[in-house]
Protein backbone atom coordinates (compact mmCIF):
# COMPACT_ATOMS: atom_id res chain seq x y z
CA UNK A 1 0.00 0.00 0.00
CA UNK A 2 1.15 3.77 -1.31
CA UNK A 3 0.47 5.87 1.66
CA UNK A 4 0.95 9.23 -0.38
CA UNK A 5 -1.17 7.34 -3.04
CA UNK A 6 -4.07 6.50 -0.56
CA UNK A 7 -3.56 9.78 1.01
CA UNK A 8 -4.68 11.97 -2.00
CA UNK A 9 -7.74 9.74 -2.94
CA UNK A 10 -9.02 10.48 0.31
CA UNK A 11 -8.04 14.11 0.44
CA UNK A 12 -10.24 14.15 -2.81
CA UNK A 13 -13.20 11.98 -1.32
CA UNK A 14 -13.27 14.19 1.31
CA UNK A 15 -13.95 17.41 -0.73
CA UNK A 16 -16.31 16.29 -2.69
CA UNK A 17 -17.97 14.99 0.49
CA UNK A 18 -18.70 18.44 2.15
CA UNK A 19 -19.78 20.40 -0.97
CA UNK A 20 -22.58 17.45 -1.50
CA UNK A 21 -23.42 17.92 1.67
CA UNK A 22 -23.27 21.85 1.54
CA UNK A 23 -25.61 21.56 -1.25
CA UNK A 24 -27.94 19.35 0.06
CA UNK A 25 -28.32 21.52 3.30
CA UNK A 26 -29.28 24.34 1.46
CA UNK A 27 -31.71 22.42 -0.89
CA UNK A 28 -33.70 21.30 2.48
CA UNK A 29 -33.38 24.72 3.51
CA UNK A 30 -34.87 26.75 0.55
CA UNK A 31 -38.61 25.16 1.29
CA UNK A 32 -38.26 25.43 5.08
CA UNK A 33 -37.42 29.31 4.32
CA UNK A 34 -40.85 29.89 1.75
CA UNK A 35 -43.25 28.25 4.75
CA UNK A 36 -41.75 30.83 7.42
CA UNK A 37 -42.02 34.24 4.96
CA UNK A 38 -45.66 32.15 3.78
CA UNK A 39 -46.43 32.44 8.14
CA UNK A 40 -45.12 35.92 8.38
CA UNK A 41 -47.64 36.96 5.32
CA UNK A 42 -50.71 35.53 6.47
CA UNK A 43 -50.32 36.96 9.98
CA UNK A 44 -49.19 40.91 8.65
CA UNK A 45 -52.45 40.12 6.43
CA UNK A 46 -50.69 40.28 3.51
CA UNK A 47 -52.34 37.35 1.95
CA UNK A 48 -56.51 36.48 2.27
CA UNK A 49 -55.97 33.49 5.05
CA UNK A 50 -59.37 32.02 3.71
CA UNK A 51 -57.24 30.77 -0.03
CA UNK A 52 -53.89 30.12 1.63
CA UNK A 53 -54.15 29.97 5.28
CA UNK A 54 -51.08 29.46 7.09
CA UNK A 55 -48.80 26.65 7.57
CA UNK A 56 -49.33 26.85 11.63
CA UNK A 57 -52.95 26.27 10.52
CA UNK A 58 -52.31 23.52 8.14
CA UNK A 59 -50.08 21.45 10.27
CA UNK A 60 -52.24 21.31 12.99
CA UNK A 61 -55.13 20.30 10.77
CA UNK A 62 -52.61 17.51 9.21
CA UNK A 63 -51.81 16.64 13.07
CA UNK A 64 -55.24 15.86 14.31
CA UNK A 65 -55.54 14.16 10.78
CA UNK A 66 -52.42 11.93 11.41
CA UNK A 67 -53.57 11.19 15.16
CA UNK A 68 -56.93 9.82 13.83
CA UNK A 69 -55.12 7.77 11.25
CA UNK A 70 -57.35 9.33 8.31
CA UNK A 71 -54.38 11.03 6.99
CA UNK A 72 -52.21 7.97 6.69
CA UNK A 73 -55.27 5.62 5.35
CA UNK A 74 -54.90 7.55 2.17
CA UNK A 75 -51.47 8.45 1.93
CA UNK A 76 -50.98 4.47 2.18
CA UNK A 77 -53.34 4.24 -0.51
CA UNK A 78 -51.50 6.22 -2.96
CA UNK A 79 -48.27 5.18 -2.00
CA UNK A 80 -49.55 1.14 -2.60
CA UNK A 81 -51.25 2.83 -6.28
CA UNK A 82 -47.60 4.72 -6.69
CA UNK A 83 -45.67 1.49 -5.74
CA UNK A 84 -47.28 -0.89 -8.51
CA UNK A 85 -47.76 1.34 -11.03
CA UNK A 86 -44.15 2.17 -10.62
CA UNK A 87 -43.41 -1.52 -11.01
CA UNK A 88 -45.64 -2.04 -13.73
CA UNK A 89 -45.07 0.76 -15.64
CA UNK A 90 -40.98 0.94 -15.03
CA UNK A 91 -39.80 -2.55 -15.58
CA UNK A 92 -41.45 -3.10 -19.19
CA UNK A 93 -39.76 -0.13 -20.09
CA UNK A 94 -36.56 -0.57 -19.00
CA UNK A 95 -36.11 -4.04 -20.90
CA UNK A 96 -38.04 -2.74 -23.99
CA UNK A 97 -35.85 0.93 -23.86
CA UNK A 98 -33.07 -1.29 -23.65
CA UNK A 99 -33.65 -3.49 -26.03
CA UNK A 100 -34.78 -0.69 -28.58
CA UNK A 101 -30.68 0.91 -27.72
CA UNK A 102 -28.98 -2.53 -28.70
CA UNK A 103 -31.19 -3.56 -31.64
CA UNK A 104 -32.02 -1.06 -34.93
CA UNK A 105 -34.80 -4.00 -35.76
CA UNK A 106 -36.70 -3.24 -32.53
CA UNK A 107 -36.03 0.50 -32.40
CA UNK A 108 -37.26 0.46 -36.02
CA UNK A 109 -40.53 -1.27 -34.73
CA UNK A 110 -41.29 0.72 -31.70
CA UNK A 111 -39.66 4.14 -32.17
CA UNK A 112 -42.54 5.74 -34.26
CA UNK A 113 -44.94 3.97 -31.68
CA UNK A 114 -43.63 5.91 -28.60
CA UNK A 115 -43.31 8.70 -30.55
CA UNK A 116 -47.17 8.64 -31.54
CA UNK A 117 -48.06 8.02 -28.24
CA UNK A 118 -46.38 9.76 -25.92
CA UNK A 119 -47.61 13.33 -26.93
CA UNK A 120 -51.28 12.25 -25.71
CA UNK A 121 -51.95 13.77 -22.25
CA UNK A 122 -52.07 10.89 -19.66
CA UNK A 123 -54.80 12.78 -18.25
CA UNK A 124 -56.80 13.12 -22.10
CA UNK A 125 -56.62 9.12 -21.83
CA UNK A 126 -58.50 8.98 -18.26
CA UNK A 127 -62.21 7.63 -19.43
CA UNK A 128 -60.88 5.32 -21.40
CA UNK A 129 -58.72 3.99 -18.72
CA UNK A 130 -61.58 3.73 -16.34
CA UNK A 131 -63.64 2.54 -19.37
CA UNK A 132 -60.76 -0.70 -19.70
CA UNK A 133 -59.90 -1.04 -15.97
CA UNK A 134 -63.26 -0.06 -14.44
CA UNK A 135 -62.91 2.47 -10.85
CA UNK A 136 -61.10 0.22 -9.00
CA UNK A 137 -57.47 -0.38 -8.03
CA UNK A 138 -56.60 -1.38 -11.28
CA UNK A 139 -57.40 1.53 -13.13
CA UNK A 140 -54.97 4.27 -11.04
CA UNK A 141 -52.67 1.92 -11.05
CA UNK A 142 -52.87 1.69 -14.91
CA UNK A 143 -52.45 5.63 -15.36
CA UNK A 144 -49.35 5.97 -13.10
CA UNK A 145 -47.97 2.87 -15.05
CA UNK A 146 -48.23 4.95 -18.17
CA UNK A 147 -46.85 7.86 -17.48
CA UNK A 148 -44.04 5.89 -15.79
CA UNK A 149 -43.34 4.06 -18.77
CA UNK A 150 -42.64 6.62 -21.19
CA UNK A 151 -39.70 8.32 -19.49
CA UNK A 152 -37.85 5.38 -18.11
CA UNK A 153 -38.07 3.84 -21.76
CA UNK A 154 -36.91 6.49 -23.57
CA UNK A 155 -34.40 7.40 -21.46
CA UNK A 156 -33.06 3.81 -21.38
CA UNK A 157 -32.71 3.87 -25.39
CA UNK A 158 -30.92 7.49 -25.33
CA UNK A 159 -28.64 5.89 -22.20
CA UNK A 160 -27.83 2.89 -24.88
CA UNK A 161 -27.12 4.85 -27.80
CA UNK A 162 -25.18 7.06 -25.80
CA UNK A 163 -22.89 4.18 -24.80
CA UNK A 164 -19.42 4.54 -26.10
CA UNK A 165 -19.63 2.04 -29.25
CA UNK A 166 -15.82 1.13 -27.80
CA UNK A 167 -17.56 -0.42 -25.58
CA UNK A 168 -19.71 -2.31 -26.75
CA UNK A 169 -16.43 -4.10 -29.18
CA UNK A 170 -15.43 -4.92 -26.20
CA UNK A 171 -17.82 -7.05 -25.32
CA UNK A 172 -17.97 -8.29 -28.89
CA UNK A 173 -14.57 -9.08 -28.93
CA UNK A 174 -14.50 -10.88 -25.58
CA UNK A 175 -17.54 -13.30 -27.43
CA UNK A 176 -19.86 -11.98 -24.73
CA UNK A 177 -23.72 -13.35 -25.50
CA UNK A 178 -26.57 -11.32 -25.75
CA UNK A 179 -27.01 -11.80 -21.91
CA UNK A 180 -23.63 -10.91 -21.37
CA UNK A 181 -23.73 -7.73 -23.01
CA UNK A 182 -27.20 -6.70 -21.48
CA UNK A 183 -26.74 -7.06 -18.34
CA UNK A 184 -22.15 -6.23 -17.92
CA UNK A 185 -22.50 -3.49 -20.54
CA UNK A 186 -26.23 -1.97 -21.59
CA UNK A 187 -27.62 -1.80 -18.77
CA UNK A 188 -24.77 -0.32 -16.30
CA UNK A 189 -23.71 2.01 -19.10
CA UNK A 190 -27.56 3.18 -19.69
CA UNK A 191 -27.78 3.66 -15.34
CA UNK A 192 -27.07 7.47 -15.64
CA UNK A 193 -29.97 7.86 -18.00
CA UNK A 194 -32.43 5.24 -16.60
CA UNK A 195 -32.23 7.01 -12.90
CA UNK A 196 -32.99 10.40 -14.77
CA UNK A 197 -36.45 8.77 -16.58
CA UNK A 198 -36.99 7.11 -12.93
CA UNK A 199 -36.93 10.45 -11.42
CA UNK A 200 -38.77 12.22 -14.20
CA UNK A 201 -40.84 9.21 -14.13
CA UNK A 202 -42.09 9.05 -10.42
CA UNK A 203 -43.23 13.12 -10.94
CA UNK A 204 -45.57 12.11 -13.56
CA UNK A 205 -46.62 8.97 -11.31
CA UNK A 206 -47.40 12.01 -8.39
CA UNK A 207 -49.47 13.87 -11.04
CA UNK A 208 -51.47 11.22 -12.67
CA UNK A 209 -52.10 9.70 -9.58
CA UNK A 210 -53.75 12.67 -8.13
CA UNK A 211 -55.91 13.22 -11.38
CA UNK A 212 -56.71 9.73 -10.96
CA UNK A 213 -58.19 9.33 -7.40
CA UNK A 214 -59.98 12.75 -7.77
CA UNK A 215 -62.59 10.45 -10.36
CA UNK A 216 -64.48 7.92 -8.52
CA UNK A 217 -61.80 7.03 -5.50
CA UNK A 218 -63.05 6.40 -2.05
CA UNK A 219 -59.19 6.69 -1.14
CA UNK A 220 -55.60 8.34 -1.62
CA UNK A 221 -54.67 12.16 -1.72
CA UNK A 222 -56.46 12.54 -4.26
CA UNK A 223 -59.60 11.95 -3.13
CA UNK A 224 -58.82 13.79 0.08
CA UNK A 225 -57.89 17.04 -2.20
CA UNK A 226 -61.44 16.49 -4.23
CA UNK A 227 -63.41 15.61 -1.52
CA UNK A 228 -62.15 18.72 0.75
CA UNK A 229 -63.11 20.84 -2.33
CA UNK A 230 -66.23 19.37 -2.41
CA UNK A 231 -67.06 20.50 1.57
CA UNK A 232 -65.05 23.48 0.94
CA UNK A 233 -62.58 22.61 3.77
CA UNK A 234 -59.64 24.91 2.65
CA UNK A 235 -57.49 23.36 5.16
CA UNK A 236 -57.72 19.74 4.39
CA UNK A 237 -57.24 20.76 0.85
CA UNK A 238 -53.62 22.04 1.85
CA UNK A 239 -53.22 18.92 3.87
CA UNK A 240 -53.46 16.76 1.09
CA UNK A 241 -51.33 19.28 -1.18
CA UNK A 242 -48.33 19.19 1.47
CA UNK A 243 -48.54 15.22 1.29
CA UNK A 244 -48.06 15.24 -1.74
CA UNK A 245 -45.16 17.52 -1.86
CA UNK A 246 -43.70 15.93 0.53
CA UNK A 247 -43.21 12.17 -1.08
CA UNK A 248 -42.45 14.02 -3.93
CA UNK A 249 -39.72 15.82 -2.18
CA UNK A 250 -39.11 12.56 -0.36
CA UNK A 251 -38.84 10.64 -3.53
CA UNK A 252 -36.84 13.27 -5.04
CA UNK A 253 -33.92 12.84 -2.31
CA UNK A 254 -34.31 9.20 -1.73
CA UNK A 255 -33.61 8.49 -5.74
CA UNK A 256 -30.33 10.94 -5.67
CA UNK A 257 -29.08 8.54 -2.48
CA UNK A 258 -30.10 5.44 -4.79
CA UNK A 259 -27.76 7.12 -7.55
CA UNK A 260 -24.76 7.75 -5.69
CA UNK A 261 -24.93 4.29 -4.98
CA UNK A 262 -25.88 2.33 -7.69
CA UNK A 263 -23.69 4.67 -9.95
CA UNK A 264 -20.50 5.50 -7.75
CA UNK A 265 -18.37 6.10 -11.46
CA UNK A 266 -20.15 9.09 -12.03
CA UNK A 267 -17.10 11.85 -11.23
CA UNK A 268 -19.24 14.51 -9.19
CA UNK B 1 -7.29 -23.05 -37.25
CA UNK B 2 -9.51 -20.11 -37.72
CA UNK B 3 -10.07 -19.03 -41.42
CA UNK B 4 -12.46 -15.98 -41.84
CA UNK B 5 -12.98 -16.02 -45.65
CA UNK B 6 -14.56 -12.56 -46.91
CA UNK B 7 -17.81 -13.81 -44.89
CA UNK B 8 -19.56 -11.99 -42.48
CA UNK B 9 -20.99 -12.64 -38.64
CA UNK B 10 -23.65 -10.03 -40.23
CA UNK B 11 -24.26 -10.90 -43.09
CA UNK B 12 -25.27 -14.93 -43.48
CA UNK B 13 -25.84 -14.62 -47.10
CA UNK B 14 -22.61 -14.33 -48.12
CA UNK B 15 -20.49 -17.18 -48.37
CA UNK B 16 -19.43 -17.68 -45.04
CA UNK B 17 -16.60 -20.39 -43.82
CA UNK B 18 -16.07 -19.49 -40.99
CA UNK B 19 -15.61 -23.06 -39.09
CA UNK B 20 -13.48 -23.43 -36.51
CA UNK B 21 -11.40 -25.99 -36.78
CA UNK B 22 -8.23 -27.70 -35.40
CA UNK B 23 -5.71 -27.72 -38.85
CA UNK B 24 -5.38 -31.88 -38.87
CA UNK B 25 -1.72 -32.47 -38.30
CA UNK B 26 -1.19 -33.29 -41.75
CA UNK B 27 -1.91 -30.47 -43.70
CA UNK B 28 0.11 -28.35 -40.40
CA UNK B 29 2.95 -30.62 -40.65
CA UNK B 30 2.97 -30.16 -44.22
CA UNK B 31 2.92 -26.38 -44.06
CA UNK B 32 5.57 -26.31 -41.81
CA UNK B 33 7.69 -28.51 -43.93
CA UNK B 34 6.96 -26.02 -46.73
CA UNK B 35 7.69 -22.67 -45.29
CA UNK B 36 8.21 -21.30 -42.25
CA UNK B 37 5.38 -21.62 -39.32
CA UNK B 38 2.80 -19.04 -39.72
CA UNK B 39 0.54 -17.77 -37.07
CA UNK B 40 -1.70 -15.19 -38.57
CA UNK B 41 -2.32 -15.02 -42.54
CA UNK B 42 -3.94 -12.52 -44.74
CA UNK B 43 -4.71 -13.27 -47.90
CA UNK B 44 -5.69 -10.44 -50.61
CA UNK B 45 -7.45 -8.76 -47.96
CA UNK B 46 -9.72 -5.66 -49.78
CA UNK B 47 -12.37 -3.88 -47.79
CA UNK B 48 -15.14 -1.32 -49.26
CA UNK B 49 -16.78 1.30 -47.85
CA UNK B 50 -19.97 2.92 -49.47
CA UNK B 51 -20.42 6.64 -48.81
CA UNK B 52 -22.26 9.17 -49.98
CA UNK B 53 -19.69 10.19 -53.05
CA UNK B 54 -19.15 6.68 -54.15
CA UNK B 55 -17.42 3.38 -53.29
CA UNK B 56 -14.45 4.00 -51.00
CA UNK B 57 -11.32 1.42 -50.51
CA UNK B 58 -9.69 1.51 -47.68
CA UNK B 59 -7.95 -1.87 -48.06
CA UNK B 60 -6.58 -2.86 -51.56
CA UNK B 61 -5.25 -6.57 -51.54
CA UNK B 62 -3.41 -6.91 -48.88
CA UNK B 63 -0.96 -10.19 -48.35
CA UNK B 64 0.76 -11.01 -45.06
CA UNK B 65 2.55 -13.89 -42.92
CA UNK B 66 3.07 -12.89 -39.42
CA UNK B 67 5.25 -16.11 -37.48
CA UNK B 68 4.46 -17.25 -34.12
CA UNK B 69 5.66 -15.09 -31.10
CA UNK B 70 6.74 -12.49 -33.31
CA UNK B 71 5.86 -8.72 -32.45
CA UNK B 72 4.70 -7.46 -35.86
CA UNK B 73 4.16 -3.59 -36.75
CA UNK B 74 1.75 -2.40 -38.99
CA UNK B 75 2.76 1.42 -39.66
CA UNK B 76 0.69 4.07 -41.87
CA UNK B 77 -0.43 7.46 -41.79
CA UNK B 78 -4.02 8.16 -40.39
CA UNK B 79 -6.65 6.71 -42.64
CA UNK B 80 -4.56 4.23 -44.37
CA UNK B 81 -7.12 1.75 -42.98
CA UNK B 82 -4.56 -0.06 -40.40
CA UNK B 83 -7.31 0.16 -37.90
CA UNK B 84 -9.83 -1.67 -40.63
CA UNK B 85 -7.20 -4.39 -40.83
CA UNK B 86 -7.01 -4.83 -37.52
CA UNK B 87 -11.01 -4.82 -36.59
CA UNK B 88 -11.29 -7.41 -39.45
CA UNK B 89 -8.28 -9.53 -37.53
CA UNK B 90 -10.43 -9.28 -34.60
CA UNK B 91 -13.30 -10.46 -36.54
CA UNK B 92 -15.36 -6.61 -35.71
CA UNK B 93 -15.22 -5.89 -39.52
CA UNK B 94 -15.94 -8.32 -42.40
CA UNK B 95 -13.85 -7.96 -45.88
CA UNK B 96 -15.11 -7.39 -49.01
CA UNK B 97 -12.59 -10.18 -50.08
CA UNK B 98 -9.57 -11.95 -49.21
CA UNK B 99 -9.07 -14.14 -46.20
CA UNK B 100 -7.61 -14.05 -42.15
CA UNK B 101 -6.34 -17.04 -41.12
CA UNK B 102 -5.30 -17.59 -37.69
CA UNK B 103 -3.67 -21.41 -36.20
CA UNK B 104 -4.60 -22.61 -33.41
CA UNK B 105 -2.40 -23.81 -30.38
CA UNK B 106 -4.72 -24.34 -28.19
CA UNK B 107 -8.60 -25.31 -28.86
CA UNK B 108 -9.50 -23.93 -25.33
CA UNK B 109 -8.04 -20.63 -25.61
CA UNK B 110 -9.87 -17.28 -26.96
CA UNK B 111 -8.62 -16.54 -30.73
CA UNK B 112 -8.00 -12.72 -30.57
CA UNK B 113 -7.83 -9.78 -27.34
CA UNK B 114 -7.79 -6.12 -28.33
CA UNK B 115 -6.59 -3.79 -26.53
CA UNK B 116 -8.21 -0.74 -28.05
CA UNK B 117 -7.57 2.79 -28.49
CA UNK B 118 -8.67 5.51 -26.31
CA UNK B 119 -10.79 4.60 -23.18
CA UNK B 120 -11.44 0.99 -23.36
CA UNK B 121 -12.24 0.07 -19.39
CA UNK B 122 -15.76 0.18 -18.25
CA UNK B 123 -15.76 3.06 -15.57
CA UNK B 124 -18.84 1.17 -14.15
CA UNK B 125 -16.52 -1.55 -13.35
CA UNK B 126 -13.52 -1.02 -11.14
CA UNK B 127 -10.02 -2.31 -11.95
CA UNK B 128 -10.53 -5.90 -10.55
CA UNK B 129 -13.36 -6.19 -12.37
CA UNK B 130 -12.16 -4.86 -15.25
CA UNK B 131 -9.33 -6.95 -15.50
CA UNK B 132 -11.28 -9.82 -15.06
CA UNK B 133 -13.91 -9.03 -17.94
CA UNK B 134 -13.03 -11.13 -20.39
CA UNK B 135 -12.11 -14.31 -17.86
CA UNK B 136 -15.93 -13.81 -16.29
CA UNK B 137 -17.43 -13.93 -19.72
CA UNK B 138 -15.73 -16.72 -19.99
CA UNK B 139 -16.95 -18.18 -17.53
CA UNK B 140 -13.43 -19.07 -15.99
CA UNK B 141 -13.71 -20.88 -12.35
CA UNK B 142 -13.33 -17.82 -9.51
CA UNK B 143 -10.06 -19.25 -8.21
CA UNK B 144 -8.12 -19.17 -11.37
CA UNK B 145 -9.69 -15.60 -12.24
CA UNK B 146 -8.33 -14.63 -8.78
CA UNK B 147 -4.72 -15.99 -9.61
CA UNK B 148 -4.50 -14.45 -13.41
CA UNK B 149 -6.26 -11.42 -12.55
CA UNK B 150 -3.71 -10.70 -9.26
CA UNK B 151 -0.51 -11.96 -11.21
CA UNK B 152 -1.47 -9.31 -14.05
CA UNK B 153 -2.18 -6.24 -11.94
CA UNK B 154 0.59 -6.84 -10.39
CA UNK B 155 2.69 -7.19 -13.32
CA UNK B 156 0.84 -3.60 -14.74
CA UNK B 157 1.54 -2.02 -10.83
CA UNK B 158 -1.98 -1.87 -10.43
CA UNK B 159 -2.04 -4.15 -7.56
CA UNK B 160 -2.95 -1.63 -4.87
CA UNK B 161 -5.57 0.14 -7.27
CA UNK B 162 -7.80 -2.85 -7.67
CA UNK B 163 -10.64 -1.23 -5.74
CA UNK B 164 -10.69 2.10 -7.35
CA UNK B 165 -12.75 3.28 -10.54
CA UNK B 166 -11.56 3.90 -13.64
CA UNK B 167 -12.43 8.21 -13.09
CA UNK B 168 -9.89 7.85 -10.34
CA UNK B 169 -7.19 6.96 -13.08
CA UNK B 170 -4.91 8.54 -15.00
CA UNK B 171 -4.82 8.03 -18.92
CA UNK B 172 -1.42 5.82 -18.55
CA UNK B 173 -2.96 4.07 -15.48
CA UNK B 174 -6.45 3.37 -17.53
CA UNK B 175 -4.43 1.96 -20.60
CA UNK B 176 -2.25 -0.16 -17.86
CA UNK B 177 -5.75 -1.68 -16.72
CA UNK B 178 -6.38 -2.54 -20.59
CA UNK B 179 -3.25 -3.93 -20.66
CA UNK B 180 -3.70 -6.07 -17.90
CA UNK B 181 -7.52 -7.19 -18.94
CA UNK B 182 -5.99 -8.04 -22.53
CA UNK B 183 -3.29 -10.42 -21.00
CA UNK B 184 -5.29 -11.83 -18.61
CA UNK B 185 -7.63 -13.06 -21.15
CA UNK B 186 -4.42 -15.31 -22.68
CA UNK B 187 -5.57 -15.49 -26.28
CA UNK B 188 -3.55 -17.03 -29.40
CA UNK B 189 -2.55 -13.45 -30.31
CA UNK B 190 -2.90 -9.81 -29.09
CA UNK B 191 -4.55 -7.25 -30.97
CA UNK B 192 -3.29 -3.73 -30.45
CA UNK B 193 -5.19 -0.72 -31.80
CA UNK B 194 -2.41 2.44 -30.99
CA UNK B 195 -3.30 1.90 -27.50
CA UNK B 196 -0.70 4.23 -26.38
CA UNK B 197 -1.71 7.04 -29.00
CA UNK B 198 -3.61 9.42 -26.68
CA UNK B 199 -0.66 9.29 -23.91
CA UNK B 200 1.72 12.13 -23.05
CA UNK B 201 5.41 11.23 -24.31
CA UNK B 202 6.78 10.27 -20.70
CA UNK B 203 3.89 7.63 -19.80
CA UNK B 204 4.03 6.30 -23.34
CA UNK B 205 7.68 5.24 -23.20
CA UNK B 206 6.77 3.43 -19.72
CA UNK B 207 3.99 1.66 -21.21
CA UNK B 208 5.81 0.70 -23.94
CA UNK B 209 8.99 -0.42 -21.87
CA UNK B 210 6.06 -2.28 -19.18
CA UNK B 211 4.35 -4.10 -22.53
CA UNK B 212 7.81 -5.63 -23.69
CA UNK B 213 8.22 -6.93 -20.17
CA UNK B 214 4.83 -8.34 -19.79
CA UNK B 215 5.29 -9.87 -23.28
CA UNK B 216 8.45 -11.23 -22.57
CA UNK B 217 7.02 -13.62 -20.03
CA UNK B 218 5.17 -15.93 -23.13
CA UNK B 219 5.68 -14.18 -26.26
CA UNK B 220 2.89 -14.22 -27.59
CA UNK B 221 2.14 -12.93 -31.02
CA UNK B 222 1.08 -9.81 -31.50
CA UNK B 223 -0.59 -6.81 -33.97
CA UNK B 224 0.49 -3.83 -33.34
CA UNK B 225 -0.73 -0.76 -35.43
CA UNK B 226 0.53 2.85 -34.94
CA UNK B 227 0.88 6.12 -36.79
CA UNK B 228 4.29 6.50 -34.93
CA UNK B 229 7.51 4.84 -36.49
CA UNK B 230 9.37 5.44 -32.97
CA UNK B 231 7.14 3.62 -31.79
CA UNK B 232 7.53 0.83 -34.82
CA UNK B 233 10.80 0.13 -34.51
CA UNK B 234 10.73 0.59 -30.06
CA UNK B 235 8.04 -2.25 -30.23
CA UNK B 236 8.61 -4.82 -33.46
CA UNK B 237 10.58 -7.40 -34.87
CA UNK B 238 9.23 -6.55 -38.32
CA UNK B 239 6.93 -3.58 -39.54
CA UNK B 240 4.98 -3.44 -42.37
CA UNK B 241 4.48 0.03 -44.15
CA UNK B 242 1.48 0.87 -45.80
CA UNK B 243 0.15 3.67 -48.54
CA UNK B 244 -2.53 6.09 -48.01
CA UNK B 245 -5.62 5.50 -49.25
CA UNK B 246 -6.36 2.86 -50.69
CA UNK B 247 -4.19 1.36 -47.70
CA UNK B 248 -1.71 -1.19 -49.59
CA UNK B 249 1.51 -2.83 -48.31
CA UNK B 250 4.27 -0.37 -48.94
CA UNK B 251 7.68 -2.29 -47.62
CA UNK B 252 8.32 -4.67 -45.47
CA UNK B 253 11.31 -3.95 -42.76
CA UNK B 254 13.29 -6.38 -40.43
CA UNK B 255 14.07 -4.84 -37.21
CA UNK B 256 17.47 -5.75 -36.26
CA UNK B 257 17.63 -5.59 -32.65
CA UNK B 258 17.53 -8.20 -30.49
CA UNK B 259 15.45 -9.06 -27.14
CA UNK B 260 14.97 -8.07 -24.21
CA UNK B 261 15.00 -4.66 -25.02
CA UNK B 262 15.43 -1.50 -22.68
CA UNK B 263 13.29 1.46 -24.75
CA UNK B 264 15.96 4.12 -23.58
CA UNK B 265 19.16 2.40 -23.78
CA UNK B 266 17.70 1.79 -28.20
CA UNK B 267 16.85 5.00 -29.03
CA UNK B 268 20.64 5.64 -27.86
CA UNK B 269 21.66 3.55 -30.65
CA UNK B 270 23.11 5.01 -33.87
CA UNK B 271 21.34 2.68 -35.94
CA UNK B 272 17.84 2.96 -34.01
CA UNK B 273 17.93 6.64 -35.57
CA UNK B 274 18.99 5.40 -38.92
CA UNK B 275 16.23 2.69 -38.92
CA UNK B 276 13.79 5.22 -37.77
CA UNK B 277 15.15 7.82 -40.88
CA UNK B 278 14.81 4.97 -43.66
CA UNK B 279 11.05 4.01 -42.60
CA UNK B 280 10.61 7.55 -42.23
CA UNK B 281 11.49 8.18 -45.68
CA UNK B 282 9.15 5.41 -47.05
CA UNK B 283 5.87 6.92 -44.97
CA UNK B 284 6.83 10.90 -46.38
CA UNK B 285 5.51 10.28 -49.74
CA UNK B 286 2.15 8.49 -48.26
CA UNK B 287 1.89 10.87 -45.30
CA UNK B 288 1.70 13.83 -48.07
CA UNK B 289 -0.33 12.36 -50.23
CA UNK B 290 -2.95 11.13 -47.34
CA UNK B 291 -3.00 15.11 -46.43
CA UNK B 292 -3.46 15.79 -50.08
CA UNK B 293 -6.04 13.51 -50.38
CA UNK B 294 -8.04 15.23 -47.58
CA UNK B 295 -7.69 18.89 -48.34
CA UNK B 296 -10.82 20.17 -49.52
Amino acid sequence: MSAAVEKTIAISERRGFLARHGYQLLSIASPVVLLVLWEISVRLGLVDARFFPAPSVVLTTLWSMARSGELWLHTEASLLRLFWGFLAGGIPALALGIAMGLSPFMRAIFEPLIAATYPIPKSAIMPLILLIFGLGEASKVAMVAIGVFFPVAMNAVTGVLEINRIYLDVGRNCQASRWQMFRTIALPGALPFIMTGIKLGVGLGLILIAISEMLGAKSGLGYLIWNAWEILDVNTMYVGLFMIALIGFLFTHLLNALERWIVPWKAR
Amino acid sequence: MVRRMGAGLRHPAIRRRAALTMADAADRSARSAGDAPTKIRLRHLTKHFVTRRGALTALDDVSLDIAPGSFFMIVGPSGCGKTTLLRIVAGLETPSGGAVEIMRADPKKPINTMIFQGDSIFPWMNVWNNAAYALTIRGVAKPEIRDIVGHYLERTGLTRFADAYPHQLSGGMKQRVAVARAFANDPEILLMDEPFSALDEQNKTLLQQELLRIWEEDRKTVLFITHSVDEAVTLGDRILVMTAQPGRAKAMVDVPFGRPRDVLELRARRDYGELVHRIWADLRDEVERARAGSAP
